[in-house]
């Protein structure tokens, strides 16, 4: 598939993620088959299909938590084997997890700087001695770059609001992510107030140019603030298509394969 | 924005306590009165043997007390670092004294009959209680982690193995020529009679506990295992090698008993460890406020759980009553400090 042929969906460049003719296979299951998915700087992607589509397997293989079958991954043009978790952060790929993944025992500073926690020098370091100064106060202007309202970074994240969790977790994620925030079900536990809050926190990472791919049941919040909406349909692209010219009705029936884009679309040739 | 750095919350890695609004008073005194209503309990239980017994504030009594403690304390810094994790050492008691006649049929044998290699005997002899015992916790390690068995189950296993092994180690018996290191080690006091090795050994390891668990990664990271694993896991933490880390901290600190143990007795003998060790040394942790889910839990708190308990041992014999009643005791505080817990932990959160 060419930028042509994707309808001018996507926007102009060369994408920071590039997921080429991936596919996963369990047995006789095809979880995605030949999928294609690029991620472009500043742009937030959502992602969208019915339970089973293969949303979670195409973000999981993304995050390094599943291999693909088939198919490789690029990071600004560089190809990239992502065999765990770990590698993909590195790698700058973030992801905030649907169950947040956070420490409720310990301090909203522990769990942004859980597993990259800043030591002290010199013979210090050799014990692992933390630097809890340098993480407070990083902690502090990370949280306050994404404009997250937290009284204090000391404060147990068990004793935290959801919405608030929620914030910490989405603050981690784009504190460490320098090439994309992947996030899974951000808003699925949330009131519509703090729903709303998130959605301005994605549009703020997005603006500051990392990338943020969405996925989400929540129909209207994509559609309100994704710039592209790809649609999976039992493990195939069947649409990418831009919010300003397709209505929610639209994507709810190509979410539920009772209809297609028009032939100009990109997912068309896909799917057919 | 309302965001601030607040000097006051910064606490502790895992116990960091904060001020929270909309609160009532009364949820406000149980989260504030949780913290601290075991130290009240121990100054009550000196202050009431003291009355019944003045004898309870003699040099004796103190010896006594802390002799029992310093064991106590020393299994029950280990296994604050399990129960921190959310898993459970039931071996401690036993690795100590599997540790303890392993080193002294060590140097049993380098001294020999004519008092042979005395530095030799001390330094060999006391390497072989620590590594045993952090042998014996990597074992526990490696088996909870790579075979997926749960810790209970495990380590009442390698408990119920590692006590036939001591008994098989010397058919039982006693061993009584330790070299003089040793004796020295048990024997010597200073202070005006106040403080021996074994109290400052037992002093000394709560200190560099507390601050690797409330200022080193490890510390932090050790926190974040037990409060949620899929967490630690998610952020590229090794948690099985980090598990196997712990266990073997609690075996190391069995065979720090072991050395402690032994020394004051004077003897190795197959039935150290073998009595309530290990439950009191689980019962000090709890009673000091760590949750049995990991998580939670401080040094300090183990400090004043196993002092309740080594009070309670003392105290109950100086004022007559029959040392049946000890155990009872403890095992209603027990399950208090956890009742209480639940109240204080419901009142403080969410």
């Amino acid at each position: 598939m060419t930028e042509s042929e994707s309808g001018g969906v996507r926007p102009p460049g060369a994408p920071i993620i590039e997921a080429k003719g991936i596919s996963k296979q369990w047995g006789s299951v095809h979880a995605l088959h030949q999928v294609d998915f690029n991620v472009y700087p500043g742009e937030v992607v959502g992602l969208v299909g019915d339970n089973g589509a293969g949303k979670s397997t195409l973000i999981n293989i993304i995050a390094g938590a599943l291999h693909p079958t088939t198919g490789s991954i690029y990071i600004n043009g560089k190809e990239v084997n992502l065999k765990s978790p770990t590698e993909a952060r590195d790698a700058g790929i973030e992801t905030v997890y649907q169950d947040l993944a956070l420490a409720p025992d310990l301090a909203i500073w522990a769990n942004l700087f859980l597993g990259r926690e800043i030591v002290k020098g010199g013979i210090l370091k050799w014990f692992g001695w933390l630097d809890r100064k340098a993480m407070i106060e990083r902690a502090v202007s990370d949280l306050e770059r994404t404009q997250i309202r937290i009284a204090s970074v000391g404060q147990r994240v068990g004793r935290l609001s959801g919405g608030q969790r929620q914030a910490v977790a989405v603050g981690r994620a784009v504190a460490w992510g320098s090439h994309v925030v992947l996030m899974d079900e951000p808003t699925a536990a949330l009131g519509v107030e703090q729903q709303a809050r998130v959605a301005e926190l994605i549009r703020t990472v997005a603006g500051n140019g990392v990338p943020v791919v969405l996925i989400s049941h929540n129909l209207p919040q994509v559609h309100e603030v994704c710039d592209r909406i790809v649609v999976l349909f039992r493990g195939r692209i069947v649409a990418e298509v831009s919010p300003k010219d397709t209505s929610i009705d639209q994507i709810v029936s190509y979410i539920t394969g009772s209809s297609l884009p028009t032939p100009s679309g990109a997912a068309a040739a896909t799917a057919e | 924005m309302a965001l601030a750095l607040k000097k006051k919350t910064e606490a502790g890695v895992g116990v960091a306590r904060d001020e929270e609004a909309g609160q009532s008073w009364f949820q406000d005194l149980l989260g504030r009165v949780g913290q601290f209503w075991t130290l009240g309990i121990l100054v009550l239980l000196i202050v009431l043997f003291g009355t019944i017994a003045p004898t309870m504030y003699t040099q004796a009594a103190w010896n006594s007390t802390s002799g029992y403690a310093v064991e106590y304390l020393i299994l029950a810094i280990g296994e604050t670092f399990v129960i921190l994790t959310g898993g459970i050492d039931l071996a401690v008691g036993a690795t100590m004294g599997f540790s303890g006649m392993a080193g002294a049929l060590v140097m049993q044998h380098l001294i020999g009959a004519n008092g042979g290699h005395q530095a030799l005997a001390s330094v060999l002899g006391i390497g072989t209680m620590l590594v045993a015992g952090m042998a014996i916790g990597m074992v526990n390690g490696l088996i909870i982690t790579k075979m997926k068995i749960p810790p209970f189950i495990v380590t009442l296993g390698t408990m119920t193995a590692i006590m036939g092994g001591t008994d098989l180690l010397n058919n039982g018996g006693e061993v009584t020529s330790l070299s003089n290191f040793m004796n020295t080690l048990g024997s010597s006091t200073f202070a005006g009679g106040w403080l021996n090795y074994p109290v400052v050994v037992a002093l000394l390891a709560s200190v560099v506990a507390s601050l690797y668990l409330t200022r080193t990664r490890f510390g932090m990271r050790t926190f974040s295992i037990g409060s949620n694993e899929i967490a630690a896991r998610r952020a590229g933490i090794n948690v099985d090698r980090h598990l196997i880390r712990i266990y073997m901290i609690s075996g190391l600190m069995s065979g720090i008993a072991a050395v402690v143990v032994t020394a004051a007795l004077a003897s190795a003998n197959a039935t150290t460890g073998t009595a309530n060790d290990n439950l009191y040394a689980i019962a000090s942790v709890i009673i000091g406020g760590a949750s049995i889910f990991g998580g939670r839990g401080t040094i300090l708190g183990t400090f004043i759980g196993t002092s309740i308990i080594a009070v309670l041992e003392t105290g109950l014999v100086l004022a007559n009553v029959a040392p049946f009643w000890q155990q009872v005791a403890i095992g209603l505080i027990i399950v208090s400090a956890v009742a209480i817990d639940r109240v204080r932990v419901k009142a403080g959160t969410d």
